[in-house]
Order: structure tokens, then C-alpha cells, then sequence
């Protein structure tokens, strides 16, 4: 490539650029200054070689990002980022942060170990230089090749620009897009990487596609964009994050996911999402400030299984408009927070085709001084005949100290709606606790026992191997929580 | 097997056991009856180690081994059971989730391995099948939306898969028709034997037609005033508990 944009060409720009930003960082750390204008969010395009429709387009969303405020409206509380006190582009860290695993934090390695994640795993994830990765390397070819066999197209979104420019310029920003809410319009001025996935027409996709195998390849970004698209009659199911707890100096997260479920296509997108929460006493932690949103076209049908025990605060709300006829949305959620956490995630079911079908299932448990709220939109539009929606929105408390709201909102066009919400409240009691105990059972073992009782319908929506790291993680997130 | 001696306790302050003896021994029925009131359940709760209930004075014994300071559930491990008055919900655990969870626990604190699944599934059958218990009520979440028989039915079932030394029942007759209540009586007798013991905790003597004890115990003002055999439990029947409070507060 001839137009290549070397090191050397950024640096030079970047000297230029010494006064404005009022120091001068060394390039070879690969992280740019810290501040946000339009020259960073050119340079951004230009380091990952994007043709220049993607510039043009993240251009565009920075224009309208300047233009917007930061939304205040989720019952949430915490500092707002100063967002140019942030650096915008890191590089994926190619070099291990630790020689040995000796050097790794003993409370993260203990985590590792309850979630029983092999020893080899755990390098990978505390960022362990391995020497021997035969095992992991092989599994990942046997991967790739069997997907290249089904011509199933993943990879990081950078590479998907490079490679599949046509699908991702047809179906990037459609779902969300850049205009949608201030976190999304960031996003997309400065994504850094995040994952591209297709499946062809009539694919059913034989194996559960997970970042994991990509992760040790690229690392997860700040500001993460996912564009998952099913054609006609494919199905796809797609895990996202891991059981294991993610450290990250990054404070702020607001990535976007897109799917698109063409005509009777079928997308499960699961989540497992274990940020630093913070410390019991409530200092640091990740705000992770999420836009997912998924498109059914006519009998499609996208699946949300979410189970969320990290980060300080979460404002998430995975949502299907069901633009086709007979189309189905799900979202199944379990959202913990304990000490100091807040979090406020839903739900938007947006039925547009006739006979459109959705079904929400939100477990919040609370403990310690956490506020957990459900916030969930069911929108049924004038020409959606027939259509059908199912919420049951639980609420687990534990202690006197923690809060669960629920902010159901209905908007109903079509008279032929139906429409049923359910909702409750519990909290766990010394009874049930006393109870337990009788039966030889510790505190710490009835409240695990209890809460996955309460999360059984939507654990058991989650594949298998996910669901037992998830319920463990259930676990490990709530200890200490009664004392 | 279990000894009390001059037992003290209170909640939130408030005495409620003022003095309480007791001697179980093994293959012993012994009833507790008495008004409301009177501290019969507070007498359960402390045995069984509820941490509401303080303990001011007074020994508890099992085997020889002082148990006071034991935590609820390790006192369980040792073989105590007490089959609950209001058996709660717990809603998405199954009866066979919570047994599998609760013999596992106490398997783990005597230093065994779990059970193994066609172990465990041999004995649920087994007990089942002896209590009358049709199978596919062990799959339902525990005590939820179970009528108040099968509540207490549930309770017996636990009974027997844990198969305590010592089992205290807690007005295990109140809220039962007298079918239900003859079914449950009937699945305490099977479990009986002449190495564990049952205390059975009353306000009617109906209850003790079906379980017969060796020995009747009137609980008033958290002090039993009067022991004696089932013939005693009779005379309560007829009399009622007038008298016994005159003759205390003579």
C-alpha cells in the first residue's frame, strides 16, 4: 500500500500538533494524546488504515457527539468522566504484562481458581507470557477452518473494514445509529476494535461463537463496536465477556453491539460481564455505559441473555425493534450489585411488524449499599396487529442497606395488543436462612442457593458451559454480602 | 442423648425460657405441651441454634458435647433436625436440589466426598417410596405454592433423608387435616428407633394418638411445671391448661 500511514507520518503530525495539546507523547508507547477534536478521530481512522467512507463517518458522528450532553436521566450517580482527559487510541498491548504468574495478584488468582479456569487460561487472561500455547493455538485453527468451511466470516471489526468493506458499510450505523444517544455517538467517532461476525444465508452456525478466541488476539478496547448480522434462515449464537474478573485501567466503557436478524434468522447474543466493580468501599471501578440493539426482519428472532455482576456503574439496555412480521425478541437478564455498584439496565421491545412477539425476564438481586433498577420500554406500534409482550421484572434484596426500583414504561398504538407485566419484590430472609441452616447448610451456601433459585429461568437460557461458570460467578460476587 | 440443664433464653431481650430441664434419651418420645405462649417453639429454636435466640444461663448437651456455641448448621451436622411449624419457600430450588445441597454440606463437614448420584437417587427413592411420597412432587421448588400437608410431609422427608439423631417437631399437626395428619404421624413412627430420639412439640393432644410418647412435659412461663406419661396429655385434653396455671400460680 503505497498510501501506508507509518509511525513515522503520526509522529510528524503529532509534533505539529505539540501546542495544542500541550505536551508531546512519545508515539512508541502507541497511545496518542490524551483530548478529543477531530484531527484525533482522523488519526484514529488513519493508524487502522480505514478507507476514507469510515473516516468520513466517524467524522460525522464527532460532529454530532459535540453537539449532544451527557444523558442524566438513568437512576444512577457518580462523577461524569472529563472526556478530554482521555486518550482516545492505545494500542493492543502486544507484550505481556507479567513473566510469571508469580507476579499476578493472589486475590485475582483466587478468583481464577473458584471459577475453576485452568491454569493455562488463567495466564491468558492475567496477561502471562506463555511459552507452550500448542493446545490453544490448535483449537483456534480447528475454529477457523471449520467456520471458512460454512463460509462464516469472523474477525475483529478493523480487519472486517479492510476485507468485507461492503457488508460493513451496508449494515454499520443501522441499527444504532451515530446520532442515537451520546455514548453511541462517541463510539463511533473513536471505536478502537471490537468484533465482526456473518453468516451466510441458510447457515446454521455448528459451534457457540465466543471473543475469547479473538481476545488473546486483539485485546477488548475502551470503546468496543460489535456487528454480528445473520442473513436469511442462519443462526448464530454468540457469547460475549467472560466468567473471569477483568481488571482494567480504563474507567470509562461505552461500546455498541448492532444485529441484524434478516429474514427468518436467528441471533442468541449471551453476556457475561464482570468489570471491576470497585472496592467494598465503593472508589474506582468501570462505568460501562452500553448501547445494544438488535433488527429483526420478518420471522427473525434475537435472544438477549445478559448476566451482569461487574462495573461501578452499568447502563445497559440490549433491545430488538421487531421491524418484520412474526418476528420474536427475548431478553433475559440477571443483573447483581453488591457494596457500592449501581446499576440501571433493561430493556426497549420495539414492535413494528404484525403479530411481533417479546418476552422479558429481569432478575435483579441487590446487596450491601447497591442500587439496582430495571428500565424496560415496551412500544407497540399503530400498524403491529397482534402483537404480544410478556415482562416479569423479580427483585431479590439483601440487607436493609440496598435499593431494586423498576421503571416499567408501555406504549401501546394498536388496540389489539396484549400486554402482561409482571413484577416483584423479595428479599431474603433469616427465616429462609435459619432454614437452611437446619439443614446443614451455611449462610454463605443458602444464599448462593437462594439466588440461583431466583435466577434459575434465565441461567438456564444461557449454553451450558457458560451457565455453571455464571452460576458460580453468582456466588463469588455476592460473599461477605450478609454478614 | 440430649441434656438441658437449667436453660435461660431470651429475644430482643425479652426471657423467655426461665429455667428449663430436660433429659432424651435414645429411643425416647418425648412430648412438649402447653398454652400459647408458653415457649414450646422458642424451646425448638434454641436447641436447633436460631441466632435471634440468646441463651443467658443454662447447658445444652448432646452426646456428652456441649453445643450452646455451635453455629445452627453445625449442630445439624451432629444430628439435629427439627421439622418447621412454617416450612418457608424457597422458590426455584427443587426438594431434591436442597437435599442433594444439604447432605452434601454435612457430608463435607465430617471430611466425605459428595454422595454419589446413584447413591443419592437409591435413597430418595427408597424414602419416597416409604413415606408415600409420589416422585415428581421432589422436582417442584421447595415448599412453594405445597399445600400445608404437603409442607409438612416435605418436612419428614427431609427427616428421613438426613436421618437425625435427634428430631424436634414443631406443631408438625397444626394446619394438617386428619388424614394428612395420620400420614406424616405414621412416616415419624416408620423413622423411629432405638438409636435416635423425637421430641414432639404440641398444643393438641390429637397428635399424640398417632405418636405415642414415653413421656408428656407441660411447658408454662418458659418452665415445664409438670411431667408425666401420655396419660397426662389425657388429662390436658379434658381439663385443659386452667388448672395447670392455677396450681403454678398457687
Amino acid at each position: 500500500m503505497s498510501n501506508k500511514y507509518t509511525e513515522d507520518d503520526l509522529r510528524e503530525e503529532l509534533k505539529t500538533k505539540e501546542y495544542e495539546y500541550g505536551f508531546y507523547t512519545d508515539i512508541e508507547s502507541e497511545t496518542f494524546p490524551v483530548g478529543l477534536n477531530e484531527d484525533i478521530v482522523r488519526a484514529i481512522s488513519k493508524k487502522k488504515e480505514e478507507p476514507e467512507w469510515m473516516t468520513q463517518w466517524r467524522l460525522e458522528a464527532f460532529k454530532i457527539w459535540k453537539e449532544m450532553i451527557e444523558p442524566e436521566w438513568a437512576n444512577v450517580h457518580y462523577e461524569k468522566p472529563d472526556f478530554q482527559a482521555i486518550s482516545y487510541y492505545s494500542a493492543p498491548n502486544s507484550k505481556p504484562k507479567y513473566d510469571s504468574i508469580d507476579e499476578v495478584d493472589p486475590e485475582l488468582l483466587a478468583t481464577f481458581e473458584k471459577l475453576g479456569i485452568s491454569l493455562d487460561e488463567q495466564k491468558k487472561l492475567a496477561g502471562v507470557a506463555m511459552d507452550v500455547v500448542v493446545d490453544s493455538v490448535s483449537v483456534a485453527t480447528t475454529f477457523k477452518k471449520t467456520l471458512a468451511e460454512k463460509g462464516i466470516i469472523f474477525m475483529s471489526i478493523s480487519e472486517a473494514i479492510q476485507e468485507h468493506p461492503e457488508l460493513v458499510k451496508k449494515y454499520i450505523g443501522t441499527v444504532v445509529p451515530q446520532k442515537d444517544n451520546f455514548y453511541a455517538a462517541l463510539n463511533s467517532a473513536v471505536f478502537s476494535d471490537g468484533s465482526f461476525c456473518y453468516i451466510p444465508k441458510g447457515v446454521r452456525c455448528p459451534m457457540e461463537l465466543s471473543t475469547y478466541f479473538r481476545i488473546n488476539q486483539a485485546g477488548t478496547g475502551q470503546f468496543e463496536r460489535t456487528l454480528v448480522i445473520a442473513d436469511e434462515g442462519s443462526y448464530v449464537s454468540y457469547l460475549e465477556g467472560c466468567t473471569a474478573p477483568s481488571r482494567d485501567e480504563n474507567q470509562l466503557h461505552a461500546a455498541v453491539v448492532e444485529l441484524i436478524a434478516l429474514d427468518d434468522a436467528e441471533i442468541k447474543y449471551s453476556t457475561v460481564q464482570n468489570w471491576y466493580p470497585g472496592n467494598a468501599e465503593g472508589k474506582g471501578g468501570v462505568y460501562n455505559f452500553v448501547t445494544k440493539r438488535g433488527l429483526c426482519e420478518t420471522n427473525a428472532k434475537i435472544s438477549w441473555t445478559q448476566v451482569e455482576t461487574g462495573s461501578a456503574v452499568t447502563w445497559k439496555y440490549p433491545s430488538c425493534v421487531l421491524k418484520g412480521d412474526n418476528s420474536v425478541g427475548e431478553f433475559y437478564s440477571i443483573a447483581v450489585t453488591n457494596n457500592y455498584q449501581q446499576a440501571d439496565t433493561g430493556t426497549k421491545m420495539i414492535h413494528l411488524g404484525k403479530n411481533t412477539k417479546s418476552t422479558i425476564i429481569s432478575k435483579g438481586i441487590s446487596a450491601g449499599k447497591s442500587q439496582n433498577s430495571y428500565r424496560g420500554l415496551v412500544q407497540i406500534s399503530s400498524r403491529a396487529e397482534n402483537a404480544r409482550n410478556f415482562s416479569q421484572c423479580d427483585s431479590l434484596l439483601m440487607g436493609n442497606d440496598c435499593g431494586a426500583h423498576t421503571f416499567p414504561y408501555i406504549e401501546v398504538k394498536n388496540k389489539s395488543a396484549q400486554i402482561e407485566h409482571e413484577a416483584t419484590t423479595s428479599k431474603i430472609g433469616e427465616d429462609q436462612i435459619f432454614y437452611c441452616n437446619q439443614r446443614g447448610i451455611d449462610t454463605e451456601k443458602a444464599i448462593a442457593l437462594i439466588v440461583n433459585g431466583f435466577s434459575k429461568e434465565v441461567l438456564n437460557k444461557l449454553p451450558m458451559e457458560f451457565a455453571v461458570e455464571a452460576q458460580k460467578l453468582l456466588e463469588i460476587s455476592l460473599e461477605g454480602s450478609v454478614g | 442423648m440430649l441434656k438441658i440443664k437449667n436453660l435461660h433464653a431470651s429475644v430482643e431481650d425479652k426471657a423467655i425460657l426461665r429455667g428449663i430441664d430436660l433429659e432424651v434419651k435414645p429411643g425416647e418420645v418425648h412430648a412438649i405441651m402447653g398454652p400459647n405462649g408458653s415457649g414450646k417453639s422458642t424451646l425448638a429454636s434454641v436447641v436447633a441454634g436460631k441466632e435471634e435466640y440468646e441463651v443467658d444461663k443454662g447447658e445444652i448437651s448432646l452426646d456428652g458435647e456441649d453445643i450452646e456455641e455451635l453455629s445452627a448448621e453445625e449442630r445439624a451436622h451432629k444430628g439435629v433436625f427439627m421439622s418447621f411449624q412454617y416450612p418457608v419457600e424457597i422458590p426455584g430450588v427443587s426438594v431434591t436440589n436442597f437435599m442433594k445441597t444439604a447432605i452434601n454440606e454435612t457430608r463435607k463437614a465430617k471430611g466425605l466426598d459428595d454422595m454419589p448420584a446413584n447413591e443419592m437417587l437409591k435413597m430418595i427413592r427408597e424414602k419416597s417410596e416409604l413415606l408415600e411420597i409420589d416422585r415428581k412432587f421432589l422436582s417442584r421448588s421447595l415448599n412453594e405454592g405445597f399445600s400445608g400437608g404437603e409442607k409438612k410431609r416435605n418436612e419428614i422427608f427431609q427427616m428421613a433423608m438426613l436421618e437425625p439423631k435427634l428430631a424436634i417437631l414443631d406443631e408438625t399437626d397444626s394446619g394438617l387435616d386428619i388424614d394428612a395428619l395420620r400420614i406424616v404421624a405414621n412416616g415419624v413412627n416408620k423413622l423411629k428407633s432405638k438409636d435416635n430420639a423425637v421430641i414432639v412439640i404440641t398444643h393438641y393432644q390429637r397428635l399424640l394418638d398417632y405418636i405415642v410418647p414415653d413421656y408428656v412435659h407441660v411447658l408454662y412461663d418458659g418452665r415445664i411445671v409438670k411431667s408425666g406419661t401420655k396419660e397426662l396429655a389425657h388429662e390436658l385434653e379434658e381439663k385443659g391448661y386452667d388448672w395447670i396455671k392455677e396450681e403454678v400460680n398457687a
